[in-house]
């Protein structure tokens, strides 16, 4: 399976210590093309001003929500095919709904390891290539 | 309190560390815990309301933490600082999260507030239900932490 590993990635999350482990796990699967956001606010102007190849947002953020941003992404025509993958410390029903209906590319629960995100993010790009 | 609220935070404790941390939690035998003194250095606690209502702190000793932290952002952290309290603060979270999911699985569905994070010797955790509280301790080979789990009003 052909993985850009340079692609560029953007980690939302309003704690920088999440930011930290989710780049150490990404590092750890080979990716180091990484940047970052505190929030849904400040990651739409990132995705705006610069090429973003991937999203990994949590969901529980100040001034705009893990939802809202991909509610953002997706009404929005430049970044509407961006692929999404939502992060949360729950996976209640509701709440994977909500996400499904917005567009969420996948969604991965909190905790997981370097592998099991590896994991969606290939199956993120393949979907994308199929 | 219910005793069926003590294995779903424990397992969730155990996982979220196992994952996160790469740090194999040993549990050992449940107490009641009598007084607010926190059993650590720096404790993360979080409220639930819903089916069942209460609160959850983990009080982790320094040594302890300091490890933990230093697993989970994969450089190493000497001292308690804002990367700590934030850590910890993750870490409660995920753990409400991962319990609050196998508590939902035996029909208990439940909602969590935002965590809060205290740091110094001898700080106290107060339950919003007024105690007492059960103890999870929990041994690793960086030191010793706890869950401090009070939970009730199951309607």
């Amino acid at each position: 399976m052909d993985i850009d590993k340079n692609m560029r990635i953007l980690v939302v999350d309003d704690f920088a210590t999440m930011r930290k482990v989710i780049k150490n796990l990404l590092r750890q699967s080979g990716y180091q093309n990484v940047t970052e956001a505190e929030d849904g606010v400040v990651a739409l102007k990132e995705l705006r001003s610069q090429k973003i190849d991937f999203v990994i947002s949590d969901w529980n953020m100040p001034n705009m929500t893990g939802i809202e941003l991909l509610k953002a992404v997706r009404a929005d025509s430049e970044l509407s095919s961006l692929p999404f993958l939502m992060v949360t410390a729950e996976s209640l029903k509701d709440n994977v709904l909500e996400a499904v209906k917005a567009g969420v590319s996948n969604y991965i629960v909190k905790p997981f390891t370097a592998e099991v995100l590896n994991e969606k993010i290939e199956k993120i790009i393949e979907n994308l290539g199929g | 309190m219910d005793v069926r609220f003590i294995n779903p935070f424990l397992e969730a404790t155990m996982d979220v560390l196992k994952t996160m941390a790469f740090v194999e939690p040993r549990p050992g035998k449940p107490y009641l815990k009598k007084d607010d003194l926190a059993k650590g250095d720096v404790s993360g606690i979080i409220g639930f309301t819903g089916a069942a209502a209460g609160s959850m702190a983990l009080s982790f000793s320094s040594e302890c933490i300091l490890k933990i932290v230093s697993n989970m952002l994969g450089e190493e952290i000497k001292e308690i600082n804002g990367d700590i309290k934030d850590a910890v603060g993750e870490i409660t979270n995920m753990v409400s999260g991962a319990a609050r999911k196998k508590l939902e699985s035996l029909g208990l569905s439940i909602s969590a507030a935002i965590p809060t994070v205290v740091a110094g010797k001898g700080h106290s955790v107060s339950h919003v239900m007024g105690g007492p509280s059960i103890i999870i301790p929990f041994e690793t080979d960086h030191g010793a932490f706890v869950a401090d789990v009070c939970m009730g009003g199951v309607k």
